[in-house]
């Protein structure tokens, strides 16, 4: 029998199973940031060792950190001794960082891609459970506890149960002002938030193959959202082409052998998963969600579904929003355009692409925060940052930020944020906060016209 | 470094009768920024017990002193969310030993094993008999046998066994962790690089 592309990757990698349990896993690459690595080296001090693999691991500091004055020192005195026990920790380990103002520094699951630190056909874990952006390469990536950051730490390898296999088929083309991101609310939304738990998903289909790098990033980064560890896309042409020339990838006659490999990377035709769910690209509208879940999510323009039960009700109640209504045409008091699901540069020139000559709304706070320094610089190499001026709005710097909401960019208690990143749980973004997940043009939408907007009828597509 | 060994429990419950309990619930991520492994158990559901004044909200089955015990029982889908293994240190410093739901979220049901939490997975029925057994008698009992893989509602003798893998079983019962035993096989994880480089 034929295997999958995700058996393919995870049996590569297999260094032991054990009767009854799980497998040991061995991990090509581990990236690690200021929040859950810490108590990991902890216990490696505890036990008195090292790191086992040191050059496997690439650290930065993002989830903590502001987004505006970064050149000054951090003022909130916990965030600041969590990020310099990050420099500390990494330093006496002798694990390259990319700390506050490097030119590589950025959200991990921004920088891992761009450096080129993520490839085909890898395992790559990080205590972080958005890891699954990876998968966009081809690769298996999940998120870990700490524990599992300081067994990749001590062995460079996890004790993982394998998951179960699901792929998701989408073919057809997405409509006008429908996004990547539009993609996978969509499927979340068919899923629920626990209708993945205990598979890992590949996403196939012409739909997927037809996405940028980016597009399918954001697709894959939010696997975990419908429970699912992880997802992943086989690598392609678009993959091999993104991947080629960045500062970590094979060079030369090295990259040749490594593209021979790759090209294996693809699910067998007689490949048998244990669950398939195939959906049509046409049935998508602009996504938003209503809930306190990312599965609770609908097109724009319908209205919220009725369900009588108790969770159903406490989600609602903490929206203030009624079942069955629309919510179209609802003032928005925040708009956050950042994180690792749409914080790439192309997601910058999604929110911008119909900003020209426009302002936004008076009574809308916008935050754009890029998902690193790359895609910080490129956007003012492209002049995003001018065409943001010029609306009203300045370009942050860059950090998880509004996401988790764990510096001070917090929406206050009560108001209504449109956010581009991944999470719209209670209180994700601040306590009290609530929460729409959206594409970045909608994000636009709603920030020129101060509401939840049809980003179709906004800009004529 | 090894964990407590887990040993049968009997003991009531507190109930959390929703479903989707994340961990940014669980421990809100603004209480994630210290660096070690202290008080995460104070800010254990900080925003589902205490108000903006930090007041406890006397609703919460946390601040409702007729609940309590070493098992915690909630709706489906526990510890969704992000991979902090915080949620799982919160709710164990906090007291608990036991999460009893009918499904639980990846990340956290391996977290909560790392920690000697043990996730126990009930059916749906067992669930709801559980919840309003709870509501008619906080001090409705509940027994975990590890070494049987049973639960039982010992007011209506309802049982059911769970499922565990044996090695996780086994970590539980010796207090072993995984570090342990991947320290253990150090020549294994040399050789299979050998043959990857
Ligand atoms: S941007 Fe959000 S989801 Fe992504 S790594 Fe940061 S906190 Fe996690």
């Amino acid at each position: 029998m034929g295997k999958t592309l995700f058996d393919k990757v995870w049996d590569a990698h297999v260094v032991d199973s054990i009767k009854g349990g799980p497998d040991v896993l061995y991990i090509d690459k581990h990236l690690i940031h200021e929040v859950t690595s810490p108590v990991a080296f902890l216990g490696l001090d505890n036990r008195g060792i090292k790191v086992l693999r040191p050059e496997n691991t690439v650290a930065t500091p993002d989830h903590n950190i502001p987004t505006m004055n970064q050149d000054k020192p951090i003022q909130d005195e916990l965030s600041r001794m969590q990020v310099d026990k990050l420099s500390e920790n990494t330093k006496k380990h002798g694990i390259t960082l990319y700390g506050l103002n490097h030119q590589y520094h950025g959200v991990v699951h921004v920088i891992g891609p761009e450096l080129g630190i993520s490839q085909p056909g890898m395992t790559i874990v990080c205590g972080d459970s958005h890891t699954a952006t990876h998968g966009a390469f081809g690769s298996v990536a999940f998120g870990i506890g700490t524990s599992e950051v300081e067994m990749v730490f001590a062995s460079q390898c996890i004790m993982q149960p394998k998951p179960k296999k699901m792929r998701i088929t989408v073919n057809g083309q997405l409509g006008k002002g429908v996004t990547a991101k539009d993609l996978i609310l969509y499927i979340i939304s068919k899923l629920t938030a626990s209708g993945g738990t205990g598979y890992f998903i590949e996403y196939a289909g012409n739909t997927f193959t037809n996405l940028s790098m980016e597009g399918r990033m954001t697709v894959c980064n939010m696997s975990i959202e419908c429970g699912a560890r992880g997802g992943l896309i086989a690598p392609d042409k678009t993959t091999f082409d993104y991947v080629k020339g960045r500062k970590f990838t094979p060079k030369g006659e090295e990259w040749g052998k490594k593209l021979t490999e790759w090209e294996k990377l693809y699910t067998d035709k007689d490949a048998v998963f244990d669950k398939e769910l195939a959906f049509d690209a046409a049935d998508i509208e602009p996504m938003i969600t209503y809930g306190t879940n990312p599965g609770m999510g609908m097109g724009v323009t319908q209205s919220i579904e009725v369900h009588n039960n108790a969770t159903y009700k406490k989600a609602l109640d903490y929206m203030q929003f009624k079942a069955g209504e629309q919510i179209l045409g609802t003032p928005v008091d925040y708009v956050f355009v950042g994180s690792c699901t749409n914080g790439r540069i192309e997601d910058l020139r999604e929110f911008t692409s119909f900003l020209k000559g426009k302002k936004k709304a008076d009574n809308t706070t916008v935050w754009i925060v890029p998902g690193s320094k790359q895609v910080e610089k490129q956007a003012i190499e492209e002049g995003i940052d001018k065409v943001l001026a010029e609306s009203g709005i300045i370009m942050r710097q860059p950090g998880c930020s509004a996401c988790l909401a764990m510096n001070d960019d917090k929406v206050p208690a009560g108001k209504l944020a449109v956010a581009t990143s991944n999470r719209n749980f209670e209180g994700r973004q601040g306590p009290g906060s609530r929460t729409i997940l959206s594409s970045p043009l909608t994000a636009a939408a709603a920030a020129i016209t101060g509401k939840i907007s049809d980003p179709r009828e906004e800009f004529k597509l | 470094m090894a964990i407590d060994k887990f040993q049968t429990i009997q003991s009531a419950c507190v109930p959390l009768a929703i479903e989707n309990v994340d961990t940014d619930q669980i421990i809100p991520a603004r209480f994630l920024k210290a660096t070690e492994r202290k008080y995460f158990d104070k800010n254990l559901f900080r925003d589902w017990r205490y108000d903006n004044n930090n007041q406890p909200i006397a609703t919460f089955p946390l601040n409702n002193a007729k609940y309590n015990g070493s098992i915690i029982v909630s709706g489906k889908n526990f510890g969704s969310g992000s991979s902090r293994e915080h949620a799982a240190w919160a709710i164990y410093d906090y007291g608990f030993r036991v999460v009893i739901s009918s499904f639980f979220a990846d990340i956290f049901k391996g977290n909560a094993l790392n920690n000697g939490l043990l996730p126990v997975q009930v059916t749906p029925e067992f669930l709801e008999n559980l919840f309003a057994e709870i509501e008619n008698d906080p001090k409705t009992e509940v027994e975990v046998n590890l070494a049987k893989q049973t639960i039982i509602l010992k007011t209506t003798g309802a049982q059911e066994s769970f499922e565990i893998n044996s090695y996780k079983k086994e970590c539980l019962q010796k207090g072993f962790d995984d570090i342990d035993y991947l320290l253990s096989i150090k020549n294994k994880i040399e050789s299979y690089e050998s043959t990857r480089i």
